[in-house]
């Protein structure tokens, strides 16, 4: 075991170089890139084992890495974004094949208009896809995650990709102190791949990814799908238990932070959720009984999980760093649906959407969330979602604005 | 050509492998392509498909495949199997699996996929000189849904949208030569209705390693308006007039495999499908006759020196 400065990006790479991955389909996008460089590298030494195959565009990314998984080979891959969504019919596509395979899923906005910084509208698009998705919010659990997610996806009861997210920028270029696990240790933990029946092989023909024929074949496969996907909600505590006995950390399905006797929570998921610590830390010096629940597990909904942690708390900010256009936030929308009708359930569960395009949250927004919760948990009045945005922010395109109409305009008057 | 084992007929493989019973349609031209294929490449083989016609070919739980498949998806067979061939080479160099169990890696899709929406990919997988053969039934036309215009339709062809008095107004793209300009190991054109020249054909792509193409037209008794029956004789048709060339690239070479001699007026071959009838009647269009009659002969004349 070593303990290094490593990227979020490179706490993937070592994250997919220890659990002994024999292939990478890849393709470049900012800001993903960084991970497929390194894997390259570790090709090119030796470190690595097997094949790295550059595909000309994420759709045909994914299809290899099915394809390559349904052989029965163990695959890891990465992405961001406008290439997440390129992909998304091979997505939802794969996950029918049953086979087990990492994507890492580096956050950034989607376009329209086009932008580099993170936020979660790019992997919340694959939320219904049939991969599982675990977010992450430090580098030491990016590497961890992956080693673990290997060991899910693998399961027998499950067989399924899945998607291990970290945001753009903040995590993926910011270097933390790392523990790296040796690599006997780690591939003792993750195992060697028994991809089962899911194979090609010339003396076992099989046939994959077939047509059928109405809605009772197709509902059948499909339910079979959703219900192998519930089984991770019991297997994954087991596995996160071994790990931490193993290698001395324990990544829960929740990140409950001060929530014992918390009357109030933020519920936010991704490193922004460590700018809701730090909130949360200031406004408990100020007699807020205030806490952080950060889901890690998106898909499956970890709905027992979540309502054991705030039945009984009087209110609940579910902060969105995502916008369901015409709806609103989505986790807010995920929360509400398993805590309806709950006797102990926060009568107050309210909506903030912040951080879009890697625009920042603020200790001060933090504070004032916290503020309208508290008031709105007097009154007994939900507050309408809030759309999270300064006078300062909103001055600045207006001067933005400005200039360019004034460039414009001396353009088009003659020269003196 | 080199040396083959089929010199006659009677050389082709009398056992079919490809189970009876599909959803093909009765007369299917690219069917009896994947039949006459199939029972040279035998089931050490894994067909990865994209959205088309043969899709159906698989229907939970029945194949008439003895060996594998996978369906991928319309924009990606090429990707699936290098997944698939990759994956194999893994597990070969690394001896998890012995020799004897490794596939052929075939690419099965129809001219919607190879000509439009699968080019991106495919263009891709040579650029990779990966390892696979891949079919093309090349029925002109999106034929699942019902023969709409695809870039593998010929010129004044009516389809379900082309139904205008001149038919389709663009020209067949030229697939062969795409795939030649890019040097891969092997391409060629075949047809079902000349049994001996594909099984050649097939016989020299299996020797070859990298990326090869085979073209098959396939006549589409649904898609192109014909009796089921006149399948076989339309596609010989279609190389008795010079309509569809049959000929391959081998060696950085093109070399035309079977040249008609008195080439038929193509009037012969359009007349026996309905997708051209308009061309006849109510009044008989001579300018488009003559211009699609006049591409062939520019073809042929300007072939030089094979």
């Amino acid at each position: 075991m070593s303990r290094k400065l490593l990227t979020g990006n490179a706490a993937a790479a070592w994250g997919a170089r220890l659990a002994d991955i024999d292939y990478v389909p890849a393709f470049p996008i900012t800001p993903q890139t960084e991970i497929i460089e390194m894997l390259s590298g570790w090709f090119d030494s030796g470190d690595i084992q097997g094949r790295m195959t550059v595909l000309e565009s994420e759709h045909s990314m994914i299809t290899a890495a099915g394809a390559a998984a349904a052989t029965g080979v163990r695959v890891f891959t990465a992405t961001s974004s406008q290439g997440l969504l390129h992909a998304m019919e091979m997505i939802y596509a794969v996950t029918g094949w049953r086979v087990p395979f990492i994507l890492v899923n580096v956050s950034r906005g989607l376009s329209t208009p086009i932008t580099l910084e993170p936020d979660h509208n790019d992997v919340l698009a694959a939320r219904d896809s049939g991969f599982l998705q675990i977010h992450c919010a430090t580098c030491q659990e990016v590497l961890d995650t992956v080693l673990m997610s290997y060991r899910l996806a693998e399961h027998k009861n499950i067989r399924l990709p899945i998607i291990v997210n970290l945001d753009g920028f903040y995590l993926s270029f910011t270097r933390e102190p790392v523990e790296i696990p040796d690599q006997a240790a780690a591939r003792q933990f993750v195992g060697t791949f028994d991809p089962g029946n899911i194979r090609f092989r010339a003396s076992m023909p099989e046939s994959q990814a077939m047509a059928v024929l109405g809605g009772s074949p197709y509902s059948y496969f499909r339910y079979e799908t959703h219900l192998a996907m519930l089984e991770a909600l019991r297997v994954y505590p087991e596995i996160a238990e071994e790990f931490n006995k193993q290698f001395g950390r324990y990544h829960g399905i929740l990140e409950c932070f001060q929530c014992e006797d918390a009357d109030y929570v933020f519920f936010m998921m991704g490193c922004f959720a460590t700018k809701a610590k730090d909130a949360v830390i200031k406004l408990r010096e100020g007699g807020i009984k205030i806490g952080l629940i950060r889901p890690r597990l998106i898909r499956p909904f970890p709905g027992q999980a979540i309502t054991a942690a705030v039945c009984g708390k009087q209110g609940v900010a579910v902060i969105d760093q995502n916008l369901s256009m015409g709806k609103g936030g989505i986790l807010h929308a995920e929360i509400t649906s398993v805590l309806y009708g709950l006797k102990e359930a926060p009568p107050i569960i309210a909506s903030f959407i912040g951080g879009l395009g890697g625009r920042d949250i603020s200790q001060q927004e933090f504070f004032q969330m916290a503020e309208i919760l508290v008031d709105a948990v007097k009154t007994g009045q939900t507050p309408p979602p809030k759309l999270l945005y300064t006078e300062h922010e909103f001055k600045e395109i207006k001067k933005l604005r400005a200039i360019a109409q004034v460039e414009r305009q001396e353009l088009k008057e003659p020269q003196s | 050509m080199t040396e083959t084992r089929f010199a006659r007929m009677k050389d082709l493989p009398s056992t079919h492998l490809l189970g009876a019973g599909t959803p093909m349609c009765a007369g299917c031209g690219g069917l009896q392509v994947l039949h006459e294929i199939y029972d040279i490449l035998g089931d050490k083989t894994v067909f990865v498909n994209a959205a088309g016609c043969m899709t159906l070919l698989t229907i939970y739980p029945f194949t008439p495949f003895r060996g594998s498949w996978l369906y991928t998806a319309m924009g990606s067979a090429p990707a699936g199997a290098q997944g698939v061939r990759d994956a194999l080479d893994i597990l070969l160099e690394k001896k998890r699996i012995t020799p004897d169990e490794d596939l052929t890696t075939v690419v099965l899709t129809g001219d919607g996929s190879a000509y439009g929406m699968g080019i991106s990919a495919t263009s891709a997988a040579i650029d990779r000189n990966l390892d696979y053969l891949y079919i093309c039934y090349d029925n002109e036309g999106y034929g699942n849904t019902g023969q709409q215009f695809s870039g593998a339709t010929p010129h004044a062809a009516q389809t379900a949208t082309s139904k205008s008095p001149t038919g389709y107004p663009g020209y067949k793209k030229d697939l062969f030569s795409l795939w030649v300009a890019n040097k891969p190991a092997y391409v060629a054109t075949v047809i079902g209705a000349e049994p001996l020249d594909l099984a050649r054909k097939i016989e020299q792509a299996v020797k070859l390693k990298g990326p090869r193409m085979i073209i098959a037209l396939s006549p589409c008794p649904t898609g192109w308006d014909f009796d089921p029956k006149e399948a076989i004789a339309i596609g010989k048709l279609a190389v008795k007039t010079g309509v569809w060339p049959l000929k391959e690239y081998i060696g950085g070479k093109v070399v035309h495999t079977k040249i008609p001699g008195d080439r038929l007026p193509v009037e012969e071959y359009l007349k026996t499908q309905g997708r051209f009838a308009h061309l006849f009647s109510p009044v008989r269009n001579e300018s488009i006759i003559n211009e699609i009659q006049e591409r062939i002969d520019n073809y042929w004349n300007t072939l030089g020196g094979d």
